[in-house]
Parts: structure tokens; sequence; C-alpha cells
């Protein structure tokens, strides 16, 4: 592309969302760019099935574009730019490492808005947003901790950043609020999506004496492993029944259209705001997978209650009295940790074997 | 059907098999694109051209081509030596996480002194990795190979914990990522919004200083020696450990320079995601080029084109991102395919009962 087609396209960019007569004719272009492959399962797999949600239901409104496999390191800034410089209206970059690479294309195009997963940075232009997972994980805890006979729950997950360790935290308070013995032994496997190592720890997690698995990891070779070894397994990010339909107790999923329509819908009504946003189950972006056949009635009954609690406000998932691994109490009883204090955790609650790295 | 070795191998073909093989891979590229349903030409256009038919694009591709080509010019002179340094990534990775301690540690400094002391850092560092590898060598006789590569898993074990533990930034919600780097600590970039920096050129100088070692130097005719007969090198009374030494060092230095064009360069901070695989893509690099800085010149460009027109693909003809590993595995399949048929020839036999085949042998090694 030539330097005078992109002057034109980004007046005509420009034009598109200054009128909203121009709008209406020329669809707006979200970009997508995922950090791993599609593929059947999982993170990139269910932010590419909300994008293909909206682009059905905006019709000839919305165009989308997505890159996929892109690499949190600097290929992602070229990435971002491009499809910046193409003439895309709004920019999903859905994995933590484009924080700062978003952030530095940003600024070269004040006229394209940005959305960024996961992170902690906004600018003019750039928004951030991310699921209250961790709601989920509480739930899936509690069938959990109901269906161990062991006492011991394996989890495999990547790196003990705060989004993790939210979610190991909250799944272990779901096992202890049913089942005050067991306990959660963490697997670290330092990557995002590496099958072969979910599923050898996985492997070593069964050997320790664990029956029944979850991850934070892309793939959903965990659960293929509970299947395999005749343990019971939890999906996380899309419903992995289908990996192990006798295995499989429930998945924490994620749904990512709410998210997507409203902001679509907030840059073509051209009210789009730099704003951070947090939405869990009350917003649907956080669901449940159907529970598994062998969990007691009474349990999925409980289950459901606290979900509804957790829906309406009446609880929280981090709510005292809540102790530190060493049994110290951190939040007292009729507290509850703030939002600020839950993006920055990094800590493990009581009822987790193992230290956590660093 | 036999295959045998042929007496004599072309040496002209030996240098125009990677274009032939170019060539095999692009029209089995475009037969895949029109089984795609794509017009086979507009996307090989789209792939190859487009993502640099801009002055960015141009730009991008040497911005991916920087370290790949540091790395590649530092094998280039190991290999040449049978010295099989498969630690590049590891290099790269400690030269990448010294050189990004030193630039925190000299945010607050200004002055000409700290940019060459942060590039000086990654490159001892690169050359003290590839050292360790180069002690056990020659001391404990530790094959090259298995010590390189054990080493690159260490240098990405020692950066994830550098990340998450002493170098996490303070004001970053625990995430694994360092400050940003101070703008006094950053190479320079070419010119304008371009993020190319004068690392490029620090890769083009060496790769001339390589070609000037290999070809005019008595250290150069030492290397060539070495790799053809590591035993002819040593009735000559050349210093085997003495080269070992300085060829493992040499490649380090310029893996961890590599390093510091990529985390001093476009990155610019500290990341868990640091080990992309440029170490491992240079070897194939080296081997695709021949081993010759021309060669290599060439085949890092290819290379980092097929990266650049993987993406520009997804994105202009929503093809998936796997296309670039098809690219890149076709041409390593051809390259392979195309040198094993020049130095070998198939010779087909006529079935003639159940003569031993020796006898069939005889009589074609005899016409």
């Amino acid at each position: 592309m030539k330097a005078p087609t992109l002057i034109s396209l980004g007046l005509s960019a420009a034009l598109a969302l200054s009128s909203p007569l121009h709008a209406a004719e020329d669809p707006l272009k979200v970009g997508f760019v995922y950090v791993s492959p599609i593929g059947d399962a999982g993170w990139t797999y269910m932010h590419d099935r909300a994008r293909k949600i909206v682009d059905k239901e905006f019709g000839d409104r919305v165009e989308t574009t997505y890159v996929e496999s892109v690499s949190e390191g600097s290929d992602s800034q070229r990435v971002i730019r491009n499809l910046s410089a193409n003439g895309h209206d709004l920019i999903f970059t859905t994995s933590f490492g484009y924080m700062n690479p978003t952030l530095r294309v940003a600024r070269q195009f004040p006229n394209v808005r940005y959305e960024h997963a996961t992170g902690y940075k906004t600018a003019e232009n750039v928004g951030n947003y991310q699921a209250r997972a961790y709601q989920g994980r509480y739930l899936a805890g509690m069938a959990a901790g109901a269906m161990t006979e062991t006492d011991t729950i394996g989890y495999v997950a990547g790196f003990p950043i705060p989004e993790v360790l939210r979610g190991i935290n909250a799944f272990t308070l779901g096992v202890r609020e049913v089942n005050p013995d067991a306990s959660v032994s963490v697997s670290w496997i330092n990557s995002w999506h590496d099958p072969a190592k979910e599923r050898e720890s996985a492997a070593s997690l069964i050997r320790q004496d664990a029956d029944v698995l979850t991850m934070h990891a892309d793939s959903p070779a965990v659960v293929q492993a509970a299947q395999d070894e005749g343990v019971y397994g939890i999906g996380y990010n899309s419903n992995m029944k289908s990996y192990g339909p006798d295995a499989h107790l429930t998945s924490v999923m994620m749904h990512w259209e709410p998210i997507y329509q409203e902001k679509i819908q907030a840059v073509l009504n051209d009210s789009w705001e730099p704003e951070s946003i947090w939405y869990g189950l009350s917003e649907g972006v956080v669901k449940m997978a159907p529970m598994h056949s062998d969990i007691p009635e009474a349990v999925v009954e409980r289950i459901n209650t606290h979900r509804d609690a957790l829906i309406n406000g009446d609880r929280e998932v981090f709510q005292g009295p809540i102790n530190n691994q060493d049994g110290e109490e951190i939040v007292a009883k009729g507290d509850a940790l703030k939002d600020q204090q839950l993006l920055e955790i990094n800590w493990y609650v009581e009822g987790i074997e193992g230290k956590l790295p660093n | 059907m036999r295959i045998e070795a042929r007496p004599t191998p072309s040496p002209t073909m030996r240098y125009l098999s990677p274009l032939l093989a170019l060539g095999l891979t692009l029209i089995t590229g475009a037969a895949i694109f029109s089984a795609l349903g794509k017009a086979p030409l507009a996307s090989l256009h789209a792939f190859f051209i487009e993502p640099v038919s801009t002055v960015y694009g141009l730009s991008e591709l040497f911005v991916k081509v920087t370290p790949l080509l540091l790395c590649a010019t530092g094998l280039t002179l190991c290999f040449r030596a049978k010295v099989w340094n498969i630690g590049a990534e590891g290099q790269f990775v400690f030269g990448a996480l010294i050189a990004g301690a030193v630039s925190l540690q000299l945010a607050d400094h200004q002055g000409f002194w700290v940019l060459p002391v942060v590039i000086a850092s990654g490159v001892l560092a690169g050359m003290a990795w590839a050292g360790i590898a180069a002690l056990l060598l020659t001391r404990f006789r530790a094959h090259e190979i298995l010590t390189t590569i054990m080493l690159n898993y260490i240098a990405i074990q020692l950066l994830l914990w550098s990340v998450h533990g002493p170098l996490k930034s303070p004001s970053g919600y625990n995430f694994p990522e360092s400050e940003l780097f101070s703008p006094q600590t950053l190479l320079p970039t070419l010119w304008g919004q371009y993020r190319v920096t004068i690392a490029i050129f620090i890769a083009l100088l060496m790769l001339a200083v390589v070609w000037t070692v290999l070809n005019r130097t008595l250290l150069g005719y030492q290397t060539r020696v070495m790799g053809e007969n590591r035993q002819a090198a040593r009735f000559a009374g050349f210093n085997g450990n003495r080269l070992i030494w300085v060829l493992l060092l040499f490649s380090g230095g310029m893996a961890g320079m590599a390093g510091v064009s990529e985390v001093n360069g476009p990155v610019g901070q500290l990341t868990t995601n640091l080990a992309l695989g440029y170490g491992y893509t240079a070897i194939i690099i080296v081997f695709m080029g021949r081993m010759h800085p021309l060669g290599v010149l060439l085949a890092s460009l290819l290379l980092g084109l097929t990266y650049l027109g993987g993406e520009n693909a997804q994105m202009t003809l929503g093809l998936p991102k796997s296309i670039t590993g098809v690219f890149q595995g076709l041409l390593l399949f051809f390259l392979l395919a195309c040198d094993f048929l020049i130095s070998h020839r198939i010779v087909l036999t006529p079935m003639r009962g159940h003569r031993p085949s020796n006898t069939s042998t005889r009589e074609v090694t005899s016409s």
C-alpha cells in the first residue's frame, strides 16, 4: 500500500467516524488479534466464537477480520499496526502480552479504538476488558470438593499471575466450602498452550493421588488425561465435555460476545469511551457447562444457590473469613476483597498444597 | 530402482539448489492456494510481495530479520568448523536478560556511555553462556550439541525466574514483566516511526567480517580445515581447543547481540515471551544459505518474509496461520530433496529374475 492510499484510508476512516450517514454505508471494520490457533476449544476458540456471533448479529454494519497465533513479542505490534492502517475502526487484542504493543500503536492512530483483554492500562483510545472467571472457578471448586474421594484435587496452571492465582484461590474456596478436608495441588507449566506438558502434569498429579483435575491452560489435554486415567476433569474456557464424556464434571466457560456486542454498538453509536470493564456471571460472560450426572442432586442445588447469590450480589467469592496458606486471617468475617486487591493478588488461600513460585 | 551417490556432485547445482527449492515451493504453494479456492497468483502476491511493497513493510522485514541474521552470522562460522552450536536460542535469551537487567539498573543515568554498556553486557552475556559449552567441550569432551541444547532450557528458566521475581515491575500488578526501559537505553531507530534499529547495520557489518575472516585469514583457513577433517587439522598443528573457544565465544556474542537487538529494540522491556525460536530458525537459515555469508543473508530475508507473508495472508485472504508453517516446511522439504538428488541419483534397474543384487551393482557402476 502506498502512502497516498494510506492517507486516503485514514481519511475515510475518520469520515466514517465523524458522519453517521457515511457510517451507515460503510461497514465498521473490527479486527481481532489472537495469541494461539483458533482450534476446537479453549481461550482463542471462545474469542473467535464471539467474533462470529457479533459478525452475524450486526450483519452489513460490521465486517470482522482476525489474525491468529500472533506471538506476544515484537510481532504483535506489527500486526496491530497493519490492522490499524488497513482501515479497521475497532481492534480487540485478546492476550495480556499485547498491552504495551497496543498502547504504542494506539498513539499513532488516534482515530482507531482499541480494546485490550486482561490488562490494566488504558489510554484515550484504549480500553480494557476481562472476565470474572474466578466466579465460575468457585462453583467448579464446589463440584470438585463434593466428588473427590482422596481429598486431593489437581490443578494444572500456566503462569503465576494474578488472573491465574485468583482462579486457583476461588476454586479452592469452593472446594473447602463443601469439603473442608480437601486440598488442591498446583502444577505450573510456564506456558498457555502446551498440550504435551499439560498432559504430563495431569498424569503426575494423578500419581500424587488427585482424583479430580482442572487447569488454567488453553488446550483440553487435562480433561482428556482425566478421561484416560478414569478420574474426573473440569474444563475451562469452552465446554470440554466432548474431550472426556465420562470424566467431565463441568466447564467454566467464557462467553465474550456480550462485551463485543456492547463495544461495537458503542462505536456505532459514537458513544465509545475508554474504560475498564470486568464482567462475570451477572452479565453472562462467565457461564457453567451442564453438571455431570454423577454429581448428587443436593450438591447441584447447592451450587445453583451459590451461583444465584453471586449473580444477585448476596455473596462474593472472596468474602471473609479467608485465611492464607499459613493459616493467618487475611480477610475478616464481614469483609471481602476489593477489585483492586483481586487485580494484584499474589498469595495462596488455605488449602493449597505447595509453595507459590516467588 | 536403487539410489547411489554421484561420483562428482555438481558444485554449481549445490548453490542453485536453494533457488530450485524456492521455485518448487512457489509452484506447490500456488497449487495449495487454488485448492483452497483462492486465485493462486493473487495469493502468492499477497504472501510474498504485498508485505514488502511499502516502506513500512520493508522496515518491518528488517525488524524481523535483524535477530535472525545476527544469530545466523555467528552460527555460520561455527558450523563451517563443524562445531554444532545448537544453543543460539539460550545465548540470545541470556544476552537479552543481562542487557535488560543492566538497562533497568541504568534507567536513571543519562550519558553517551549508557547504550554501549548495555550492548556490551548483552554481548558478553551471550559469550559467557556459550563459554560454558566451550569449557565442557574442551575440558570434559561433553558434546556441544547436548550441552548447548540443555543450556537453552536453563537460560529460559532463568529469564522466567527473573521476570517473575527480582526484575518484575513493582507497578505492574504482579504480572511477569519488567518496567519499560528508559529511552536512553534503547537502540536508536533509523528513521521516523519505523522500528528498525541500528542493530541491522551491526548484523550486516558482522556478516562482512565473517566473510573476510573465512576467506582472508588464517583463522578462517583453520576453521575450514577443521570442518573438512578434524584429524588433518590436528596433524597440521592447529590448536583445536583454542579454535573451539574462539568460534563458540564469537557465535555466543552474536546471539547475545541478537537478544539486545530484540529487547532494547522493538520489545523495550523484559517479558516471559522473549524465546520465540530465533536461535533455532537461524540454524535452518545457515543451512539454507549453504554456510555462505551471502546465502545466509538471502535465506534470512526469505524466512523473515514468510512470517510477514503469513500475517498478511490472514488479514487479506482470511487464510489460517498454518500457511506460514506450510511454506517454511515446503521450502525445507524441497531444499533437502534437491540436495539429496544433487549428491545422489536414482538408478532404474530392470527386473532380472533372481540374480543376486551385487551383480547388477557391478554392471551399473562399470557402465
